[in-house]
């Protein structure tokens, strides 16, 4: 970073800094020039960074509780919310949690699609961030697992046997993930060791997203370079801390909501069933956040092409800055790819859908269409619309529109979007 | 390091090359342990077989029976059942497998209760041939346990099982 040289005030801080400069990064982080423009959609990195630390407290808690053993798992997690001093509330925090912290994270996502954060030069912001997504589902996965009840069970057979589809080596993974012929003992004992590495994976992970974020610093709403620091930005603190406290209480109000009103809402009544290997539940479905992955899988009849179908919606997200080919970042400049923007959510919101009926009739059809199309917005739409599509004039900075003195003037008082993003 | 270098390899050359692969060998031996543990271990393998008694099955029944975690099915097939596996012809099938390799005893059907697409366990007498439906996905099989309808890629696995007596059938 180019920042300017800092020297500590205090004596004492200076030697300290000459040895370790944390004092340095403490004041790099304070006077981080942030574009002035950001708006509500950019406070979701903080609120997933509570999100990780609530996640992470809560869950070594939870770990001085729980028994990792397939005989007394699901009682343990009975103790822990009948027994435990507030055990029941540290559980729900903790189940919600995650919950709030895919919701988070969906938006987060949706943010850099919309204002194309994904763009040069921020692609490894973006690797990491899905690194991070890949691993959030992985783990998400697992703690699902822990409690052992019916759903657990069997959302751990279906996903581990997915595997399975693998040509040639395919049962001998399986086999291999279980630690046995079926899932049992042993793959709850490794689940709840690998569910508590993964957080703290996905902690180092956010330290390299952040690190990355601070080499070109903020993209902003309306998606143009800024010169740092500059008329354009203002410190991170007070301006941005101020502004993500406000949006993590507003937040926190919906994630309470949730715990202490409705806290099994997004779950299944199935998983008060303890485990049974010989009985699958009637209608097996994931979590809500894994759904539209869900129906993906589902949409194609064949096994194997099914399972490469589902990792290829993933994938295709990281390498999505090298398939919009569109130079310019803003949707609030790209008229044409604002409205595929909207279909794409629309699809997402469908898929997800569709992965919680059953798959058959017109469910299928549905999810078949919306799977075609998600592979094609990335992969024909935006490379495509990218070329062609004739995008709005750019401002020269932030402040132009707005003090005057330019062209773009008339655009700052017409665009309705714009001004809502300033 | 000069072309000359690159054409001849020296004793330098062997060195390097013998230690780096010395070392290759002995990361992938210090490695192993660590992949391997989680392969089933020999507790696990030590329950390997199950002997059932199937005297008290009428006709038409099917019992389940736990082997290696996984559910077995053993089903004691009424005539009609056994008459409408063997007539199929074998082109119809997804996984072309002959009913008479599948039951040896034609009354007695012996397979694992796994769904092969993703291993749920499908409901009895249920489904287009009023024999197993798996319902996490909506595959069908028909009274051999071979796949008729749906996702799953292969018919249901008959495990290694051989009878002991008239009334005990042993598996694995």
């Amino acid at each position: 970073m180019s920042d300017h040289e800092y020297t500590p005030k205090s004596k004492v801080g200076k030697w300290f800094n000459d040895r370790l400069p944390l004092l340095t990064l403490a004041n790099h982080l304070t006077d981080y020039p942030t574009p002035k423009n950001l708006n509500y959609w950019w406070t979701f990195g903080g609120i997933l960074t509570f999100c990780l630390i609530t996640q992470i407290i809560t869950g070594i808690i939870l770990g001085m509780h729980y028994v990792a053993h397939a005989d007394l798992a699901f009682q343990s997690v009975e103790h822990i919310m009948r027994d435990v001093n507030y055990g029941w509330l540290i559980r729900y925090v903790h189940a919600n949690g995650a919950s709030m912290f895919f919701l988070a994270v969906y938006i987060h996502i949706f943010r850099s699609l919309y204002y194309g954060s994904y763009k040069s030069p921020r692609e490894v912001i973006w690797i990491i961030g899905m690194l991070i997504y890949f691993l959030m589902m992985a783990t998400a996965f697992m703690g699902y697992v822990l409690p052992w009840g019916q759903m657990s069970f069997w959302g751990a057979t279906v996903i581990t046997n997915l595997f399975s589809a693998i040509p040639l080596v395919g049962d001998s993974i399986t086999t291999w993930l279980w630690g046995g012929y079926s899932v049992d003992n042993p793959t709850l004992t490794r689940f709840f060791s690998l569910h508590y590495l993964f957080p703290f994976l996905i902690l180092g992970l956010v330290i390299l997203h952040i690190w990355a974020l601070h080499v070109p610093g903020n993209n902003n709403p309306i998606g143009i370079d800024i010169k740092k620091p500059s008329k354009d930005t203002v410190p991170f603190h007070p301006y941005i801390v101020i502004k993500d406290l406000f949006a993590l209480l507003i937040f926190l109000i919906i994630f309470a909501f949730f715990v202490f009103f409705s806290p099994n809402i997004l779950g299944h009544a199935d998983n008060y069933i303890e485990a049974n290997p010989l009985v699958t539940p009637a209608h097996i479905v994931p979590e809500w956040y894994l759904l539209p992955f869900y129906a993906i899988l589902r949409s194609v009849p064949d096994k194997l092409l099914g399972v490469i179908a589902m990792f290829a919606a993933i994938f295709v997200l990281v390498i999505l800055p090298w398939l919009d080919t569109s130079k310019v970042r803003s949707t609030v400049f790209r008229p044409i790819y604002k409205q595929f923007y909207w279909f794409l959510i629309a699809d997402v919101l469908i898929l997800g859908y569709v992965g919680a009926m059953p798959a058959e009739g017109i469910y299928l059809l549905i999810a078949r269409v919306a799977t075609a199309y998600y592979f094609a917005h990335f992969l024909i739409i935006l490379p495509f619309l990218g070329m062609k599509e004739k995008t709005t004039p750019l401002p020269l900075s932030i402040t132009e529109p707005v003090l005057g003195g330019s062209a773009d003037m008339a655009m700052a008082k017409n665009n309705s979007d714009y001004k809502e993003k300033l | 390091m000069s072309d000359s270098d690159k054409k001849k390899p020296n004793r330098r050359d062997f060195i390097l090359t013998a230690t780096t692969a010395a070392g290759a060998v002995g990361v992938g031996a210090a490695v192993w342990p660590l992949v391997d543990q989680m392969n089933p271990d020999a507790s696990v393998k030590a329950l390997a077989s199950t002997e059932v008694d199937v005297s008290s099955v009428q006709p038409g029944q099917s019992i389940t029976v736990i082997w290696r975690g996984k559910p077995v099915f053993i089903k004691r097939r009424t005539q009609e059942e056994i008459d409408s596996a063997r007539a199929v012809d074998l082109s119809e099938l997804k996984h072309p497998e002959k009913d008479e390799d599948r039951a040896k005893d034609p009354e007695w059907l012996v397979m694992l209760g796994v769904c092969t697409h993703l291993g749920c366990v499908p409901l009895t007498d249920k489904g287009d041939y009023n024999a197993w439906f798996c319902p996490c996905h909506g595959s069908h099989y028909d009274t051999s346990g071979r796949i008729r309808k749906g996702p799953a890629p292969t018919n249901m696995e008959v495990p290694k099982y051989e009878f002991v007596n008239s009334n005990t059938i042993k598996i694995g």
